[in-house]
């Protein structure tokens, strides 16, 4: 039999419906192998003996011949995600002692569908940064180093310890979190898939905002089909998230297995941009062809307006962040630094509570939001972000999907880019515009570079048609055929 | 364009986050850096481009204005730093 953390999600639950395994037998491989997995800094809290104790619960519905769609699954959760009674952070030290005192309505619907809870995973502070060097329990690191070399690597971020406590095999998926790219960059950086479904698909209750108009919980797992499983069980209209779309949710794993002939596919001509790598320029030509070959119709398409989308967004996450995180007063939860008044105590609490980037991005939010400066930032960059969305609108009446490079590079060495902001921000050139228009967007493995580390692709589609996104992906990820695992150097670290 | 201290300074305030003298300096950078970056937005064309509010077609929903959960004040109060008889407790800020 293969080890028990060799299997993908979708075998995992064949194999329990069969009654290869129990869930006990699963979740305790698992947890030994999150155990062994602790040299990554990928998760804040492991949750082995509550893991079990769902284990059981799950088995006990298999047996009667019940359950939902992740019956008995081992998964990890970002830690954004608030789980009544188990420690929520969001990667901060303002948050580190919060237990909240209600469920998510993503996780909820993942409990209900029969998933166990391994743990909650590391993450850059306020899901705020692209290498997950910015949370306040230390930097997470990427399973995948560069092969003869001992250098840490980043996993991506924000959500990077969910990506790699999946790619080191110690988790079957992990829920993740996309405000600009927070999904997609880390899944290309450690050979997952990752998938951000249309704002509005996963209900926003219950996880800490960031920019409330961006955010979107999405999965992280190492097949499309795995991915569509996931969507399928953390998708619904929630009445507690006014933006939360009512609109049905097809089962999307029933949607896989079809082919692309015919499908139009548009390649945006201004994402071949300055500071592409020419490994990923020619990973992109080769996806192109790929499609091709299966029976795409390829054609260039403009999005003219694709470089002011990373500027606008740093205007408008910002400013909603610095909103969303005026709740953190000291007062009602969360760390409190007593002061000489109720403002110093504010002052001293949020000074010391947050971390620099935070900070930063707090400070430029309050600015563009500030009398007399609205107008010129805030209001410029939404209107931009329609140009954006108009521009999407536009190919969309021509192509059924856009295929774009993931990110601009592969992963870096930790501490490389930490000192410079805007170097920091240009990891997420291609994914923040699908986020400035809400549309969904799926990155999928497709190779290794010549430093050994793991590529992926975009997919980007309309609307809540997270469908032709997943049809598309699967086809992209059976001809690229990628294979590859990271050596698993930390078994042996000591 | 630069942030000067005394702008810095004010931005702290109003964002309630206490920054020391000799960090004002280097966040002044910092935060100039970046806003010379975004400046690049004013060479869009927006006259009458409306401003996006809101990605998804829809009209907010309505709801009844009534009580939905309650009645759970140690779970309301439970993380909170400091209580006292089921109230949060502040700083004096009344004299």
């Amino acid at each position: 039999m293969t080890e028990l953390t060799g299997l993908t999600l979708s075998e995992a639950r064949d194999g329990l419906r069969v009654g290869d395994f129990t869930s006990r037998e699963l979740t305790e491989a698992h947890n030994a192998a999150m155990e062994r997995a602790r040299p990554l800094n990928a998760m804040v809290l492991e949750t082995a003996d509550h893991a079990l104790s769902m284990a059981d619960s799950a088995d006990k519905r298999i047996s009667k011949g019940e359950g939902g769609l992740l019956e008995g699954i081992p998964i990890a959760i970002k830690d954004l995600f608030c789980t009544d009674g188990f420690r929520t952070t969001a990667g901060s030290h303002i948050l580190d002692k919060f237990v909240p005192p209600y469920e998510s309505t993503v996780t909820s619907n993942l409990w209900r569908e029969g998933a166990v809870m391994l743990g909650k995973t590391n993450m850059d502070e306020f899901a705020m940064g692209s290498s997950n060097e910015t949370s306040y329990f230390g930097p997470v690191e990427n399973p995948w180093r560069r092969p003869g070399d001992t250098r840490s690597i980043v996993p991506g971020g924000s959500s990077g310890g969910s990506a790699s406590i999946v790619a080191a095999r110690a988790a079957l998926a992990a829920t993740g979190t996309d405000t600009g790219g927070s999904i997609r960059q880390p899944a290309s950086f450690t050979g997952l898939v990752g998938l951000k479904p249309t704002y509005g698909r996963c209900s926003r209750w219950g996880i800490i905002a960031f920019a409330s108009s961006l955010d979107q919980a999405g999965p992280l797992t190492r097949t499309v089909k795995d991915a569509a499983i996931m969507l399928t069980a953390m998708s619904g209209h929630d009445p507690k998230d006014s933006t939360s779309s009512d609109v049905p949710v097809p089962d999307f794993e029933a949607v896989l297995g079809g082919d692309v002939k015919g499908l139009r596919v548009g390649i945006p001509k201004e994402y071949r941009m300055e500071g592409l790598t020419e490994e990923i320029n020619a990973l992109w030509q080769r996806g192109i062809h790929w499609l091709e070959d299966a029976g795409a119709e390829t054609r260039e398409v403009a999005l003219p307006h694709t470089k002011y989308a990373l500027p606008a967004y740093y205007i408008v996450a910002p400013a909603e962040a610095s909103s969303n995180l005026a709740r953190y007063d000291g007062i009602r939860y969360g760390l409190r630094v007593e002061g000489d008044d109720l403002i110093d105590m504010y002052e001293r609490t949020r000074a010391e509570g947050f971390g620099s980037e935070v900070r930063r991005r707090v400070m430029i939010g309050t600015y563009v939001l500030s009398a007399g400066y609205y107008d010129a930032y805030y209001l410029q960059a939404q209107k931009v972000r329609t140009l954006i969305a108009r521009d999407f609108q536009h190919v969309f009446e021509d192509v059924d999907v856009l295929l774009t490079p993931t990110a601009p590079s592969e992963a870096f060495p930790t501490g490389e880019k930490s000192d410079d902001p805007i170097a920091m921000y240009f990891n997420d050139v291609f994914t923040v515009p699908a986020s400035m228009a809400g549309l969904p967007g799926i990155s999928v493995p497709v190779g290794l570079s010549q430093n050994g580390l793991p590529l992926g692709l975009q997919l980007i589609g309309k609307a809540f048609d997270e469908e032709m996104v997943l049809r598309v992906a699967e086809v992209l990820e059976s001809v690229a055929d990628f294979d590859s695992k990271p050596d698993k150097w930390w078994e042996t670290a000591t | 364009m630069s942030l000067d201290k005394a702008t810095v300074s004010r931005i702290a305030r109003l964002a309630r986050i206490r920054v020391t003298d000799v960090d004002l300096e280097c966040l002044g950078d910092e935060l100039t850096n970046i806003l010379d970056w975004v400046e690049q937005l004013n060479q869009v064309d927006t006259v009458d481009v409306p401003p996006l509010t809101s990605v998804v077609e829809i009209q907010l929903p309505q709801r009844q204005d009534s009580v939905t959960d309650g009645a759970r004040p140690d779970r309301v109060l439970g993380n909170a730093p400091e209580t006292e008889e089921g109230f949060f407790v502040v700083p004096k800020v009344v004299e």
